[in-house]
């Protein structure tokens, strides 16, 4: 018995075993794929440590895998589908536990009902960032649904899509760019294929806590430890800075000045790769031209640096071999991210660090591991009708964003929701998205009306929370990865180090997986499309086919490293006609960018300032130096916590209790506010509360307040959910400040005022009290003012 | 023979893994710790850089998991430490060690 029970990742008897596997989500994370080791007894998990033959994380494991247990059995976690009236929205006491069977028929009709009458394009599908849900809300979209309209409820979906599109528009469909750590051998740093590399510069990142995108983020201790020099570029010196060689700290958002200043100084000083770029870049003098109007000088005023700093970030990125840049989601929410992004591409490119070992990875599309999960899903397109999504909201107003998007502009979304129109939407699925607590901004309050406008709101979780029981009407309950057979794709297939096995150990309630739960739905809306008869066979056949792997086998080895070529360009695999170079349209890097041009954006990096930016530069400076002095950022992350996740579970909310603004100790003096104390900022969108860290690591002049917070301690019901508007800094956001393309937003671009609050609650009714949202409405106003006539809108010539 | 932990702080990033993964093994509630992270908070010296220590201290109820090393397994601590900045071995092991490191490093016996 205990034989057969026994296979490659279970080892033990049937009431007492070991369960090897890779993680991902729920809880939230990265598809990083980190080994466990989960210990069953009697058909529960009693016990999780790391697995030390993982050839990534090596037996580490952060807090919110080691709080597994707490997490999966939690009293507050939701383990079967539940129900209400619409008319019972707000209302904690109102859910009444259904059957599959009664939730799917309901499903079902309701669909139906409302595409009959408002057309296909009436449901969209909302879906949170990093869990699974990323990877399969497309396919719930497209396949289940069969809507063109997936969104993610983040203004400019400023987190990951910006930097992506700005690297396969320079660069030529290279995949997601990311630090090569050795993640594509068994051996690791040992084999002979790697380099370590010299310099990295960890840029708007704080990639220790935050795992980003499929990236383990200690392993930049590992290359601190064999010897690698670190540099950094951000507002604050994390505590990775102050293990750094030097640290350039800016003021937040103004990270294209640098960027371009350091491309002036590399250019000017001759310290590039004249080889690479005499043979793989395009438009090399214009783009020189160009940087040369960013003396380190003009930069360092901008930014409130010291120009000689530049010089040396500059000098010792340049002269190291190899060297690499992990670039951050700060790239993703400032005014001219895509511009500071572009730079970084050039930088790379031109230090001769692309697609080498120790330097920058780049997964081009012609390899056959290219968006393997990631493929499929936006496959599921086949379902639609031709045109569906060439004529989406937004094909006027942002066509790049929308032509190479497979999720629709989110500003839009809201902008369509309060006008009714022109699409219909009635029916709205929060997909593992809490999006008014953690990413709906902006304006969270107005995405928080806007959801009244949906007939039927159907969510997928694991604990309930303030977005679902403000709006849901249905709530379909989630498993953990501990609880699913499945696979995990790191940076969701657009960079393949490997894939790993997400081995099942036990059985919770009634929960599905994503994949599970697409396949329930999709048997009663698209039958044909859906035959899968459970997820391994759905994960079964995507693996022959891209790798011409079963199920079993891959289970068996683990963890599988697709092969990995460097150089590409030089190999003829670096575009899908075999011949040598880049994806581009100029089979070159292009430093000047030509589909920038031929879509009419201006196509060389330059820097914009934020219009609510407390500088006198800045549109709207001499009111915002008056009123609200200080230089907002938002968006930094704790170890105990995914976004808004885990702030029920005790073990973790007792490291990191209340939500934080970070102020330095001339600013505290200056606004009166002490540490530990409670604070309230303010701008003219809004306010909240937040405790203060008074820290001499963050730059003088600016505040770091975290997202994502609400408390599952206080009262559920309308108003309150759950304080979700107290301490809910995305209220201070301005909506649609995205680049003219409509990626990115200016989460690290703001202001605000600071003064000292008695407690959390002090003075606050969020902004869905009317006069406060009356004022964030006026401010709005100023935002579209700007953008009418904004001073980067202008076509190319 | 003296066994003992080794804390190499340079490296430690205050990730709180220790914390947890002690109460995994001991089953210690939230009002108690084996092992407890500790802070120097960050100041700045006069070259402009930082000083800021993370330090996880073994308290009384550390018994340097007797069970698990009885196994030949490493402390819960030093197993899940995200940046392998533990170590654990006789004392004479982690002198060694500590001089191999040369600086920035304690040995503790709880």
């Amino acid at each position: 018995m205990s034989e057969q029970f026994e296979t490659e990742w279970r080892k033990g008897t049937p009431d007492d075993y070991v369960v090897r596997t890779c993680a991902w989500s729920a809880p939230g994370c990265h598809p990083v794929g980190c080994g466990l080791k989960l210990h069953v007894v009697d058909g529960k998990l009693v016990d999780v440590e790391g697995d030390p033959d993982h050839p990534i994380s090596q037996g580490r494991l952060c807090v919110r895998c080691l709080s597994l247990p707490e997490y999966i059995y939690h009293p507050d976690r939701i383990i079967y589908p539940m129900q209400r009236a619409k008319e019972d929205r707000g209302n904690p006491d109102a859910w009444k536990r259904i059957s599959w069977d009664e939730a799917l028929d309901y499903i079902e009709e309701t669909t139906k009902r409302l595409q009959a009458e408002y057309g296909r394009e009436t449901v969209v599908v909302f879906s949170g960032t990093g869990r699974e849900a990323t990877l399969y809300g497309v396919a719930m979209a497209y396949g289940v649904f069969r809507t063109p309209y997936h969104c993610m409820a983040l203004s400019g979906q400023a987190c990951y899509g910006p930097r992506s599109s700005v690297a396969n528009f320079i660069c030529g469909n290279i995949g997601y760019p990311e630090i090569d750590i050795a993640g594509n051998y068994p051996d690791r740093y040992d084999d002979p294929r790697y380099t370590l590399p010299e310099v990295v510069l960890v840029w708007g990142k704080d990639p220790l806590p935050s795992n980003p995108d499929g990236f383990f983020g200690h392993s930049i201790i590992d290359l601190m430890k064999r010897g690698t020099a670190m540099l950094m570029i951000d507002p604050r010196v994390t505590w990775l800075g102050s293990r750094c060689e030097k640290v350039l700290r800016i003021r937040p958002g103004t990270d294209a000045a640098i960027a371009m200043a350091m491309c002036n100084v590399i250019i000017e000083e001759e310290l590039y790769d004249k080889d690479f770029v005499s043979r793989w870049v395009f438009g090399f003098d214009d783009f020189r031209a160009r940087v040369a109007e960013m003396p380190p000088e003009r930069a360092a005023e901008i930014a409130w640096c010291d120009a000689d700093d530049i010089r040396y970030i500059a000098r010792r990125f340049a002269g190291a071999h190899p060297a690499s840049i992990a670039w951050g989601l700060a790239f993703d929410q400032q005014l001219a991210g895509g511009q500071a992004g572009h730079c970084v591409m050039a930088l790379c490119a031109m230090t001769g660090n692309l697609d080498v070992p120790g330097g920058i990875l780049c997964n081009a599309s012609s390899v056959v591991t290219m968006n393997f999960l990631g493929k499929w899903r936006t496959a599921t397109a086949s379902n639609l009708e031709p045109g569906d999504l060439e004529n989406r909201i937004g094909h006027e107003e942002f066509p790049v964003f929308t032509a190479n998007m497979f999720s629709t502009q989110p500003d839009l979304i809201l902008e369509d929701l309060e006008n009714d129109g022109p699409v219909k939407f009635r029916m709205g699925v929060l997909q593992s998205s809490n999006l008014f607590t953690s990413t709906a901004n902006v304006l969270p309050d107005r995405w928080y009306e806007a959801f009244k406008r949906f007939e039927f709101v159907l969510a997928t979780d694991l604990f309930m929370n303030p977005t679902i029981q403000a709006a849901a009407d249905m709530f379909l309950p989630v498993k953990t990865f501990v609880e699913q057979d499945a696979v995990v794709v790191p940076y969701y297939g657009s960079n393949l180090p490997y894939i790993g096995s997400i081995n099942k150990a036990i059985t919770v309630g009634e929960c599905l997986d994503d994949i599970e739960i697409n396949i329930a739905i999709g048997k009663r809306l698209n039958p044909e499309y859906w035959y899968y008869e459970d997820s391994k066979q759905f994960f079964d056949e995507q693996l022959r086919e891209a790798f011409d792997l079963s199920l079993d086998e891959f289970k068996a080895m683990h963890i599988y490293h697709p092969p990995y070529t460097y150089k590409k360009y030089e190999k003829g695999m670096g575009r899908p006609d075999g011949y040598p170079g880049f994806n581009s349209p100029t089979g070159k890097i292009e430093f000047k960018s030509t589909l920038y041009k031929n879509w009419g954006y201006e196509p060389l990096p330059y820097y914009i300032e934020c219009p609510y930016s407390p500088v006198p530069e800045a549109e709207y400076g001499q009111e915002v130096m008056e009123k609200y002095p200080l230089a907002m950022t938002t968006g930094a992350r704790k170890y105990t916590s995914f976004h808004s996740e885990h702030r029920m579970i005790d073990s973790l909310r007792q490291i990191d209790p209340w939500p934080i603004v970070q102020v330095h100790p001339d600013d505290a003096a200056k606004y009166g506010v002490v540490d530990g104390g409670w604070a309230t900022l303010e701008n003219m969108f809004g306010r909240c509360n937040m405790k203060v860290q008074v820290t001499p690591t963050i730059h003088p002049g600016v505040v770091m307040a975290q997202h994502g917070w609400w408390f599952p301690e206080e009262d559920a019901a309308e108003p309150n959910l759950y304080g979700v508007w107290k301490s809910n800094v995305n209220v201070m956001l301005a909506h649609k400040l995205n680049n003219p393309m409509g990626y990115g937003s200016i989460h690290k671009n703001m202001c605000c005022s600071i003064r000292p609050a008695s407690s959390l609650d002090e003075g606050l009714a969020g902004n869905v009290e009317p006069a406060l949202h009356a004022q964030a409405m006026e401010a709005n106003a100023g935002t579209e003012a700007f953008l009418a006539q904004r001073p980067d809108q202008h076509h190319a010539e | 023979m003296t066994h003992a932990l080794l804390v190499n702080y340079q490296y430690c990033s205050g990730c709180h893994s220790c914390e947890i993964a002690c109460r995994n093994a001991h089953g210690y509630p939230l009002t108690q710790w084996g092992i407890k992270l500790e802070e120097v908070a960050p100041f700045e010296l006069d070259d402009g850089s930082f000083e800021w220590i993370y330090e996880p201290i073994p308290t009384k109820l550390c018994d340097l998991c007797a069970d698990r090393t009885a196994r030949g397994e490493d402390p819960a601590c030093v197993h899940n430490c995200l940046a392998f900045c533990l170590e654990y071995g006789t004392l004479e092991e982690m002198t060694k060690r500590a001089e191999e490191l040369g600086s920035r490093v304690s040995i503790v016996l709880p």
